[in-house]
């Protein structure tokens, strides 16, 4: 007769202490949660920024930049910007454009390829790449992002022509990409992913400085009429069409 | 004349765990994150602090609460507070050093599921007072992280010609790289495991050796 109230007694203990339990462990984490996301959220904003500034030599302020409806728009402190595609808009100390770090994807050998590249629209050029996250062959593969000779290959990179990727040794071209040797299959990929982030993009930046007025920092008016006195290379081809057009109907042949 | 005791025996529940008990080279416990993070000796020392803030907090906390958790539900709450403490240390990891976060990548979630932590709750926590069991959890989680090390140095040594990430042999040297690639982790485990049967082999004929002369 005494086991089975017994047993009743214990099974409400196990149950109260299964209860109490996970409510005091779920209480925990919420606080470290609630304690630990702002210093989270800041530390992969900062380390895109870092990624931003690495792919855009000269580039001193950033800001993104969503396509929304079919075209690119400023993106502000809207909420939604979340959900759409983004790339970053680099602006050197004059306000002028240094160009868009252009985010992108695709299959490596082992696993997906994060990249960020930046993209010059006044020459056309991929001026830098970076590789956010891979889990290509340590020793071989992970070279795309080890080995300096490799990045030398995204510093000035045409698009004109689709860029290639050309054995080791073999660059003669602008668009060309020298492989790595021991990782021909990483180092095509991330040629690839670039070319797909091209075909995606470079078809939508508008020509010239869409955005000159509305930029964030108060000083912008006064850089766009400081840049072309400080930089005659690079604002007038901003502002010309030609250059900025190029791509897109480059792009819209293939 | 309690207070001695106690902290002797405590003292001696830390050491086993470096030596004579080691989780890895006696035990061959925890062999999961063993072998996944040890390409580097940084990868080694961080999943080895992870695993003692794991190990002491669940000990501590399994030891205080022992006389309230009912048997039949032991290892459920074992695994909720073990779940706790790595979650906790999950995200404080990934606040304070996203880089090391990022190398280890899922294998800090899986500290929940590392048989040491579990066994030393079942084995040891849940029978003994609150000094013992932290003075245990700190002994094993220090021979577990001293394993680690050895590996992982070895292996971030031949693999990279480097050691916590400072370049010891000059741009002419030809990293093995087998030795980071999973494959070297199991060869590098091996040796080691023999290396230290070895050692305790030898120990043990010694002390055959000695007894049979003090019994002579």
């Amino acid at each position: 007769m005494s086991p089975p109230p017994a047993t009743e007694a214990s099974s409400l203990r196990m149950i109260g202490t299964m209860t109490f339990g996970g409510l005091a462990s779920g209480l925990l984490l919420v606080g470290v949660f609630e304690f630990t996301k702002p210093i989270i959220a800041a530390n992969d904003a900062a380390a895109l920024e870092r990624a931003v500034f690495d792919v855009l030599p000269g580039t001193t302020q950033m800001g993104p930049v969503v396509l929304r409806d079919g075209a690119l728009a400023l993106g502000g402190d809207g909420t939604d910007q979340e959900d759409l595609p983004t790339i970053y808009l680099g602006r050197d100390t004059n306000g002028a454009i240094t160009g868009y770090a252009i985010p992108y994807q695709g299959t490596g050998f082992q696993d997906v390829i994060k990249l960020i590249y930046g993209y010059q629209p006044a020459g056309g050029v991929v001026v830098g790449m970076q590789i956010l996250d891979s889990k290509e062959t340590p020793g071989l593969g992970d070279k795309i992002f080890k080995d300096k000779a490799f990045a030398a290959n995204f510093e000035a990179l045409a698009v004109q022509p689709e860029i290639v990727p050309v054995p080791n040794g073999s660059k003669t071209e602008a668009h060309q990409v020298d492989c790595i040797t021991g990782a021909t299959i990483s180092s095509k990929a991330v040629v690839k992913i670039i070319n797909a982030g091209n075909a995606e993009w470079l078809g939508l930046l508008p020509p010239g400085d869409p955005w000159a007025a509305e930029s964030p920092p108060e000083q912008v008016p006064v850089g766009v009429l400081d840049g072309p006195q400080d930089e005659p290379a690079e604002p007038p081809l901003e502002q010309a069409p030609p250059p900025s057009q190029a791509p897109p109907s480059q792009e819209a042949s293939p | 004349m309690s207070a001695p005791t106690s902290s002797a025996q405590a003292y001696a529940e830390f050491v086993k765990g470096l030596w004579k008990e080691n989780p890895v080279f006696v035990q061959v416990l925890g062999m999961c994150p063993m072998l996944a993070v040890t390409n580097s000796a940084v990868n080694a020392v961080a999943m080895g602090a992870a695993t003692l803030f794991v190990l002491v907090g669940s000990s501590f906390l399994v030891s205080l609460l022992r006389n309230h958790i009912p048997k039949q539900v032991r290892i459920s709450a074992y695994i909720i507070i073990i779940a706790t403490f790595v979650t906790v240390i999950d995200y404080l990891l990934k606040a304070a050093a996203p880089d090391i976060h990022r190398e280890l990548g899922a294998f800090i979630a899986l500290i929940v599921v590392n048989c040491l932590i579990l066994g030393r709750q079942e084995a040891f926590a849940s029978r003994n007072t609150v000094k013992m069991a932290v003075a245990d959890a700190l002994g094993m989680s220090a021979g577990f992280a001293f394993a680690l090390l050895c590996l992982g140095s070895v292996r971030e040594i031949l693999g990279s010609g480097s050691l916590f990430g400072v370049s010891l042999f000059g741009p002419n040297f030809e990293p093995w790289v087998v030795m980071i690639l999973p494959p070297g982790g199991f060869i590098m485990l091996g040796l080691i495991l023999l290396f230290f049967a070895w050692l305790q082999e030898r120990a043990k004929a010694r002390r055959g050796a000695s007894a049979a002369q003090g019994g002579a």
